[in-house]
Order: structure tokens, then sequence, then C-alpha cells
């Protein structure tokens, strides 16, 4: 898929960050014209995977949170997160709904809710190295690049 | 997130408001606690009418608030939902367990 544009955007893991990230996302990919509800699912899958690196790959430091946004040919939007923290042992466990390590401040439904907005959610993940996830929505009507 | 507290006739009725992610669940959770444990409510009523986002971090606040509830011989309803909180709801399950109004 060709790309139409992209924005980069590293930021440190505090916690603030999550209403940040979502919101940049969502100011990026206004540029679809897109519905509210997807507006609101894109904003919403971004929130878990950021929280994600806030919570689990960095635990007890703050580290990078790097964030790509694309567009793509086909209105498509590609979000990839990215974190060089702690790692997940078993991405196929992890992305089960309710299984979380984080206690009962988490509801282990960070994967499921990205899942069910998005179209596509790929988890690339080495224990020690860090977790990219790559999630992909196809939205809108009119073409961007407008 | 911001959060305001009506007890009355046994019923516990909170209003969220704004945002709701993991960066303000952990402060939402200990006012709910502060006033579940004060107020012992036969019901607790989550009034969502200006919450405008929320993630997952309300889901296990939900989730949390259900438990306390149900050990009070409570129940927890969650009302004036709107479309993006809702979408969310929907997506996790919880509204096979909570009660969810309007």
């Amino acid at each position: 898929m060709n790309e139409i544009n992209t924005v980069s955007l590293d930021f440190p893991s505090r916690s603030v960050n999550e209403a940040f990230a979502r919101g940049a996302a969502a100011c990026f990919a206004a540029q679809l014209d897109m519905t509210m509800t997807e507006l609101g699912d894109i904003k919403t899958a971004v929130s878990e995977a950021v929280t994600n690196c806030t919570v689990h790959a960095y635990p007890d430091s703050i580290g990078t949170i790097h964030m790509r946004l694309r567009i793509l040919e086909g209105n498509v939007l590609e979000i990839q997160v990215k974190d060089k923290g702690r790692g997940i042992e078993d991405v196929e466990r992890a992305r089960e709904p309710l299984f979380t390590t984080g206690g009962e401040e988490r509801s282990g439904m960070g994967f499921t809710i990205m899942e069910s907005f998005m179209d596509s959610v790929k988890v690339r993940s080495r224990p020690g190295a860090g977790t990219t996830v790559t999630m992909r929505r196809r939205v809108g009507r009119r073409p961007a690049g407008r | 997130m911001k959060l305001t507290s009506n007890f009355a006739g046994g019923r516990l009725t909170v209003e969220v408001s704004g945002e709701l992610d993991h960066h303000g669940a952990g402060e939402l959770m200990a006012k709910l606690t502060e006033r579940l444990e004060s107020d012992l409510p036969r019901e607790c009523v989550l009034d969502l009418r200006e919450l405008k986002f929320m993630d997952s971090s309300g889901i296990a606040v939900m989730m949390r608030v259900t438990k306390r509830m149900r050990a009070l011989g409570g129940r927890l309803r969650v009302e004036n939902v709107r479309e993006q909180p809702r979408r969310v709801i929907e997506a996790s399950g919880i509204g096979k367990i909570i009660e969810i109004d309007g």
C-alpha cells in the first residue's frame, strides 16, 4: 500500500501523555474526513496501546514511546506504537480477553478493544527488547491528500 | 476527569465528566472507594452524561465497583452513556454483568 502522509512522535511514558497521544492521532486522522464513531474508535485504540506501554513496558521507569501514524492508499489509517521496554513473554496469552498482569486496576480488555475497533492488530514482541503494535483501519469515504 | 457525588435514600449517584483513562482512573477509584465505604449504599449509579471519552481503564473501575457493591448486597447501574464509552462497554462484554440504562 502506498503511503500518502505520515508523522512520527516520540514522547515519555508518562500517563498524562495517554491523552496527548490519542489527541494527536485524532488530529492527524481527521484529514481522512471520517465519522465521529470512527474517530472515537481510533482514539480508543491509541489510548489502549499507549497505556500498555506506560503500565507494562516501563512499569518502574519512564521510557520512550514511539508513535508513527500513516495514511495509506485506500483511506487506510495505520498506527504503530513502539517501545523498548520489558516486552511480552507470551503474546497470544496477553491478547486473550481478561488476561492481565496489571492487577485489579487493569481490566485485561486492552487488546480485545484494539482488535474490536481496528481492522487488523499485529503485535511483535521480544522479552527484554520491547514491543511493536501495528494497527490498521479503513475509514471514511473521500480520498485523503487533497 | 471530574467527579461529583450525591447520596440520598440509600443511592449513591456519581457523575463522572471529561475523559477517563489510565491517568485518571486511580484517582477516580480512590474517590469512589471513599464514597462507597462511608455511605455503604444499596445502589451505586454512575451517571456518564458528561463523560466524553473512556477506555478499558473505565471498564476496570466498573468491574471493581460491581464487586464491591455485590459484597455490600447492592448493585451498580450505569446511565446516560454517550456513544464512545458505549462502544467500549459493548466491546468489553461488561454489559452482561452490569445494568446499563440510556
